[in-house]
């Protein structure tokens, strides 16, 4: 039974606040909302249990975590939405992907880790061994070919010195590179520059293909 | 064309531009930048610029704190990158207006030699030349060997010293007087002659390589090609410059390990500097002295080597810290301009004599006065032992004492030695490796302290005497043991 808009809301928070945040959350508000009961009648939801959430529920509220998160990624990565906008949207664009369309988009942006705010986004299954097989449109460049060219998409980083050594290189997201050079280390070329990084820097840029 | 003021109203609420207007207008002080700027660097929060403010507006900060700390929660990216992306897209939009990309561009010979020095397959080789004719042949060969002997012999001991021990002999009538000018180990015939004569050419052949391979932009090239086992000892590329700089002097290499990113990258690169990088002095004294015997050259490099990346192994397992990142732009492969090396090598030799001659001086003096007291034969004697440990014979004792005021002054010394022909090929080869890795020079030492403070500069002289006493040792009798001749 698919659940409504507002009950994947609900779970999606109850979520964070156990999972993440290692809190109880404070449902007593939600008791009267027909949402909730739709969760507790579906077997997503346990009051009185410790957890709160059944092992059904955990499941569900992962993924519906995950397809928020990787909303926020879409819009603010490719559709350059910046700001509170992103969060708003990622709200109401994230019930729409479901049945495997998460998994096409995590595809797209090359399996991304944190979301825009850099919070963790749970992985799926396309992102487990053999997700290089699929062909993305977006990857990191440390996955490209020796030769083979691209635009870069974002980066992906929430160390801020990292972010900082990228951006001093001009390598920003909408500039084109080159990849040079794959070992001993990555060299590419970004405007009429080129610069030499190790892997751990390369496969912070994400790149179109 | 004009140019207008990059803005930064994006739609949101609190948008940077709001909060750089209201920045601006909060701003009292005399910055010498425009208030703009200094707003726009708060919100990029710049350390430096945030502690000026600090001082500047005492009553204000906490409020412009606030602002930068609001204007983050509307932005999903750290603002820094905000900033700098609205400036690209700013870039972007004017070169647009002015530039047209025509495609094409041949794939020229200097981008061809660009790639096959960082192909491993062609550039490890092609590092390796460079060593070998740069390194061997330029500064071992030619100016170790063929310089220094022509100026040794024919300059100095035929005219400089014979002038100045025939002034003294005249001059001076006390021969404990006489001996600290032109004595064994006098000012002139000692201090200077090894400075002028033996280290002078050979420290500015290096630097004169050095100077060319800097300024053709090779160099971020061998730091692409070495990042990899560099980071196995806890660097990163990047530290290659210190190290070849090393090659030529250790001291001016230990301050330019200034440029390394974190501390625990600058404490390991002193570390190895001051173990392991022969500096060129010693480097073309030890070239000189196992010139010939390619056997003795391969355990020599082959020992240095291996005690260079253990070491660096092992000092990156004990000192915490975080994997460094290596970044680092490659500018284009350019011919050298032959004035601009020119005059960055005169510049370097001229630090470098200003920096040792008053050492070598000092150290003619020093071991004058030890002589006069006795404490110079009483360090002589202590320095037996390790030396009897090692193989070598009692009179190159000395040469471990010159060794404490600068390395390449007991590389020096070892030269003297090995004309006299006292001492067999293993011998050579054990002299030469417990000097390269010895205590770093007086002046290593002191800009060891200045840099990383006394507590490390001493844990690694203490650490380094010790080891290179029993790695030298422990060769010595692998070598007799296997019943190597070299």
């Amino acid at each position: 039974m698919q659940l409504t808009d507002r009950a994947e809301e609900i779970l999606e928070k109850i979520w964070v606040e156990t999972m993440e945040r290692k809190k109880v959350p404070d449902t007593v508000l939600l008791l009267d909302d027909p949402a909730f009961s739709e969760l507790t009648k579906g077997g997503y939801i346990l009051l009185g249990s410790k957890k709160i959430l059944t092992n059904k529920g955990e499941e569900e509220g992962k993924q519906c975590v995950r397809r928020h998160r990787l909303a926020e990624r879409l819009l603010s990565d490719v559709f350059q939405i910046k700001g509170a906008n992103v969060h708003e949207a990622g709200c109401k664009l994230e019930h729409a992907l479901k049945r495997g369309l998460e998994d096409r988009i995590c595809t797209l942006l090359g399996h991304p880790r944190t979301c825009p705010h850099g919070t963790p986004i749970p992985p799926g299954k396309c992102c487990g061994k053999g997700a290089r097989e699929l062909k993305s449109l977006i990857a990191p460049l440390s996955d490209l070919k020796k030769g083979q060219k691209g635009k870069i998409a974002y980066i992906q980083t929430t160390d801020r010195s990292m972010l900082r050594k990228i951006m001093a290189m001009g390598a920003l997201p909408g500039s084109n590179v080159k990849l040079i050079e794959r070992f001993p280390s990555y060299v590419f070329e970004v405007g009429e520059s080129q610069f030499a990084v190790d892997r751990g820097a390369a496969a912070k840029i994400h790149v179109w293909v | 064309m004009k140019i207008d003021r990059i803005k930064y109203d994006d739609p949101v609420e609190f948008s940077l531009e709001i909060a750089v207007d209201r920045i601006e207008n909060m701003l009292e002080g005399d910055y010498r930048l425009s208030k703009r700027a200094v707003g726009l660097l708060l919100l990029q929060e710049d350390e430096d610029i945030l502690g000026i403010v600090r001082e500047k507006e005492p009553g204000k900060i906490n409020e412009i704190v606030e602002i930068v700390e609001e204007v983050k929660k509307h932005y999903s990216h750290p603002l820094d990158y905000v900033i700098t992306m609205r400036r690209q897209e700013e870039a972007r939009r004017i070169s647009s207006l002015v530039e047209e990309n025509t495609g094409g561009g041949k794939f020229s010979l200097r981008e061809w030699l660009s790639r096959i020095t960082m192909n491993p397959l062609t550039g490890i080789p092609i590092l390796f030349a460079a060593l070998y004719w740069g390194l061997y042949k330029f500064v071992g060969e030619l100016g170790a060997g063929v310089v220094v002997d022509f100026l040794e012999e024919a300059v100095f001991e035929r005219y400089v010293s014979a002038f100045f021990i025939s002034l003294a002999d005249s001059a001076i009538p006390w021969p404990v007087l006489r001996d600290l000018f032109v004595g064994e180990y006098g000012v002139i015939t000692l201090g200077i002659r090894y400075a002028l004569a033996l280290i002078l050419p050979i420290v500015t052949m290096f630097f004169l390589v050095f100077s060319v391979i800097e300024d053709s932009g090779y160099l971020p090239r061998l730091a692409m090609l070495i990042d990899r086992v560099f980071k196995k000892i806890g660097l990163s590329g990047r530290a290659v410059i210190p190290m070849v700089l090393g090659l030529g002097c250790a001291t001016m290499a230990t301050m330019v390990t200034r440029t390394l990113p974190t501390k625990r990258e600058r404490v390991i690169s002193t570390m190895l500097l001051a173990l392991a990088v022969p500096c060129s002095a010693q480097l073309g004294v030890i070239v000189g002295l196992l010139g010939g015997r390619r056997g003795a050259v391969l355990v020599w490099a082959g020992v240095i080597g291996f005690v260079f990346l253990f070491i660096g192994y092992l000092t990156a397992k004990v000192l915490p810290g975080e994997r460094p990142t290596f970044y680092m732009e490659v500018p284009p492969l350019r011919f050298p301009n032959i004035s601009n090396v020119l005059i960055k090598t005169f510049a370097r030799v001229k630090w470098y004599l200003k920096e040792i001659l008053p050492v070598f001086i000092l150290a003619s003096v020093m071991i004058w006065l030890g002589k006069l007291t006795g404490l110079f034969e009483a360090v002589i004697r202590a320095l037996e032992v390790p030396t009897r440990l090692m193989g070598l014979p009692r009179e190159s004792a000395h040469v471990f004492l010159f060794g404490f005021f600068r390395r390449d002054y007991g590389a020096a010394g070892l030269y003297d030695l090995a004309r006299e022909g006292v001492l067999t090929g293993v011998q050579l080869v054990v002299a030469c490796i417990a000097l390269t890795l010895f205590l770093p020079c007086v002046a290593q030492f002191l800009v060891n302290i200045k840099e990383r403070g006394w507590k490390t500069a001493i844990a690694i002289s203490a650490f380094v005497l010790v080891f290179s006493f029993t790695v030298a040792a422990a060769v010595n009798y692998a070598l007799l043991f296997l019943g190597v001749s070299l």
